[in-house]
């Protein structure tokens, strides 16, 4: 089926169809790239004609992950027998063409452009947080800008937006590209952002010229992650943070995520792929942080709690027949539960009551480590260490104040993080390894997973699937890898039969008295990440599509999950994706524990602190939440 | 604004969205409507439109500052556009200037306090060979001198 999209015909690129055969009649092109002859493909971009053959085209409006702009210029070639210089994005190839990729005439417009671009560039470099990671600092010292021809802003135009939780604006520094346009529009249709204005009056503006804060964001970060300059960037708390970790009389917390290990390597100029778990915790340790927690233990008592949900759910409407929301959603992407709460409020039920891990974690250390270590929980300070800009919202969240106190204090980017990290003098590949402290020392791999899309979702089925059945997973998904739902696919779909029935294992055992009423079911579940793929199924869920008869579906917000969050370092693309998630996927096999439900700790914990079991009153009180319906209209 | 006020809006947009089309691409005639009857297109009007085009209200909000004859706060009863494109600039546009200015007692880009006349320049109407030219809502008026200026304008109500 083909998409529809949402532009009509006569805004959408030029793009022409690709052929059917790679090495049919007609499908490849010869074309003479600055004077060597190669062979490409009928309909393929000059971009990509280029890039294939290793000849650098400098872009700044292009992103792999986004539609095809052509608004910079920067890519301009020449074409022969074509009157004006052409966008290499843009233009696809369908005669044999003579380009050149470095003319005189190319060599001076891309300077003009860099310099007009510059010329409306308000910032000093050193100052900037992308300083080393801009594209606008790398063109001009590609193109060796020594002076500003066309002059410079002296003086800040615009207000920097701070009115966000997540997200700053510093309108100043924007050249206009629309990445963060594309993104919030096409990628994550959410529509915060949009050109306001025309001609040299064209600024990027919210509806109204709202802050950011008033108008409907969900806080995703994705529009940091694509920005080319320091335009947008996230609320960094590290300054606050680092005044915690000199105060003795803080006791200084942090939990890190899976997603941040997976990626900080790349904030050190390494190649993506390789987690630095144990490095991390040894960093941490350095910079002065007291105590090192993985969120992964909280994870894993996610899914206890979010699966026993899903199963008081299930009996509910199978066994008691009432009235009951499902399908269940899972609620551990903020980005995902805001965009619910603003665009499907009426849905709101069916998100599961359990906190995200990160918050659950909040709310553990402030009551029962501090009780356990005898430390006044006023005096700690709780940082997260996030691949989100989302969980700087979330932390901030009136109703997550269940420990008595504000549950997580701080959400840290993983950029954010490895500022600090250079800031302290630590390499970070280099730090010996250490494990995370006690009394949350051990997670299993099923929340190192989480990370990634289909994490949450492959990480509840290994636990439903094994205290339900009573058999193991194994039997069913070779090494316990549910290969069904990962994948970077947008929606991903999978039923999930339950022939047999175990007995019912004793954390349960107060909650359903059998599994029989499970037997010979069909668990139908689904997956996706990023929100316009979140939309597609919510609108099919309206609809009494084949989506709304399943029983649990995981969303969520940012493309790729949280590997491809918006506080990862940038640049974030689809290979970059890749890597991290093999990372993550590596980990959790090299792990000896990789269910929830046997991670000893978990059971532990029910055992001494949550005496009622999962979903009971004291985990009511501090792992689960309520959600606001906000609507989507902005007054 | 009140309940009943934004229900009768929605019901008017409604209307105009079965008219046009319930396409992105009749978001300007929509718009255009929505201006005619109301001279501005009012932030609820725009989130309306917004849900019924199934697009979002920043795309609609970018497209009415994107044109200068669509307008997102409340305009006069009457809105006086005055061509400042060269060749009616080189025709003593600056004297219709000081004398507008000097009668209506406002600058141009405001609203007299009677909400009246709003005083907007514009760029090249075609009017090149006639210049200097105005538009007084949809009706063109050339060759204006001071004198006959401030007299189209007087006879607006």
């Amino acid at each position: 089926m083909k998409e529809k999209l949402r532009a009509p015909k006569s805004q959408q690129p030029l793009v022409v169809e690709k052929p059917a055969l790679e090495d049919g009649i007609g499908s490849k092109v010869t074309v003479e790239i600055n004077e060597k002859k190669v062979q490409v493909l009928f309909g393929q971009t000059i971009l990509d004609a280029c890039k294939e053959n290793q000849i650098h085209v400098p872009t700044l409006c292009h992103h792999p992950d986004l539609c095809i702009a052509g608004n910079c210029r920067i890519c301009v070639v020449e074409v022969e027998g074509m009157r004006t210089l052409q966008t290499a994005c843009s233009f696809p190839i369908t005669a044999p063409i003579k380009i050149k990729t470095s003319s005189p005439m190319v060599r001076k417009a891309r300077r003009h452009i860099i310099d007009l671009l510059l010329s409306e560039h308000y910032g000093e470099c050193y100052s900037c947080v992308r300083n080393n990671n801009c594209e606008l600092q790398t063109l001009a010292k590609e193109y060796g800008v020594d002076s500003y021809t066309f002059g410079h802003v002296q003086e800040p135009v615009y207000e920097m937006d701070l009115s966000s939780y997540s997200v700053v604006r510093d309108m100043n520094k924007c050249v206009n590209c629309r990445r963060c346009v594309r993104t919030c529009i096409d990628l994550q249709e959410v529509g915060v952002l949009e050109a306001i204005d025309r001609g040299d009056k064209t600024h990027i503006g919210t509806f109204l010229e709202k802050p950011l804060a008033d108008v409907i964001c969900i806080n995703c970060g994705q529009c940091i992650n694509r920005c080319p300059t320091g335009a947008l960037r996230a609320n960094d708390p590290s300054d606050v943070i680092w005044n915690a970790i000199d105060d003795p009389t803080k006791h200084v917390v942090i939990q890190t995520a899976p997603s941040p290990r997976a990626a900080i390597g790349e904030v050190f100029g390494l190649e993506p792929g390789k987690s630095f778990t144990g490095e991390l915790n040894t960093a941490l340790r350095r910079i002065g942080f007291d105590v090192v927690f993985d969120t992964n233990f909280t994870a894993d008592l996610t899914i206890i709690e979010e699966g026993t949900e899903l199963i008081l759910r299930l009996y509910k409407a199978l066994v008691k027949k009432e009235q009951t929301a499902l399908p269940q959603f899972t609620s551990c992407s903020p980005g995902w539960v805001k965009y619910l709460e603003h665009f499907y409020p009426e849905y709101i039920d069916n998100l599961s009551s359990a906190k995200s891990p990160q918050q659950m974690f909040g709310a553990l250390i402030k009551t029962f480590y501090a009780q356990k270590k005898g430390i006044d929980p006023k005096d700690i300070v709780s940082v997260a260490l996030m691949p989100c800009a989302a969980k700087k919202f979330e932390c901030n969240r009136p109703e997550m104040m269940d420990s008595g106190y504000k549950d997580v204090d701080f959400g840290l980017t993983t950029r954010e993080l490895g500022q600090m990290i250079q800031e302290a003098g630590i390499y970070l590949p280099e730090m010996p390894k250490s494990n995370f402290d006690d009394p949350f020392g051990e997670a299993s791999g099923a929340g190192l997973i989480f990370g990634a899309t289909g994490g949450v979702m492959e990480a509840a089925l290994r636990t439903v699937f094994e205290l339900v059945t009573g058999n193991k997973i194994e039997d069913v998904f070779a090494n316990a890898d549910i290969t069904p739902v990962r994948g970077f696919e947008g929606i991903k779909y999978a039923e999930i039969p339950i022939t047999e029935v175990g007995p019912v294992p004793k954390i349960l055992q107060h909650l359903v008295p059998d599994w029989n009423w499970l037997k010979g079911a069909t668990l139908k579940i689904a997956v996706a990440h990023g929100t316009a793929n979140a939309k597609k199924i919510m609108d099919d869920i309206k609809a009494g599509g084949k989506f709304s008869e399943c029983h649990f579906i995981e969303f969520m917000a940012c493309p790729g999950g949280c590997i491809g969050g918006g506080g990862q370092p940038i640049p974030t693309n689809e290979e970059i994706r890749k890597m991290r998630a093999k990372a993550i996927y590596d980990e959790d096999n090299s792990l000896p524990v990789r269910k929830s439900h046997e991670n000893r700790h978990v059971a532990e914990i029910y055992d001494i602190f949550l005496t009622d079991g999962p979903c009971g009153k004291i985990s009511h009180k501090l792992l689960h939440t309520h959600y606001i319906k906000r609507g989507k209209y902005i007054a | 604004m009140l309940v009943v006020e934004k229900n009768a809006l929605s019901e008017e947009i409604e209307g105009y969205v079965n008219k046009y089309g319930k396409d992105r691409s009749s978001l300007m005639p929509v718009l255009q409507a929505i201006q005619r009857k109301h001279s501005y297109i009012n932030d609820f009007a725009q989130q309306e439109v917004a849900r019924l085009l199934d697009i979002h209200p920043v795309e609609v909000f970018s497209v009415i500052s994107f044109y200068s004859f669509l307008h997102s706060k409340p305009t006069g009863r009457n809105i006086v556009r005055l061509c400042r494109t060269i060749s009616c600039d080189m025709a003593n546009k600056s004297k219709i200037v000081q004398a507008i200015e000097r009668e209506l007692g406002i600058k141009f880009g405001e609203t007299t306090k009677d909400n009246r006349i709003t005083l907007e320049f514009t760029n090249c109407i075609g009017m090149c060979d006639q210049g200097p030219a105005m538009i007084v809502n949809d009706r063109v008026y050339t060759k204006l001198d001071p004198e006959k200026a401030v007299n189209i304008l007087n006879e607006i109500k």
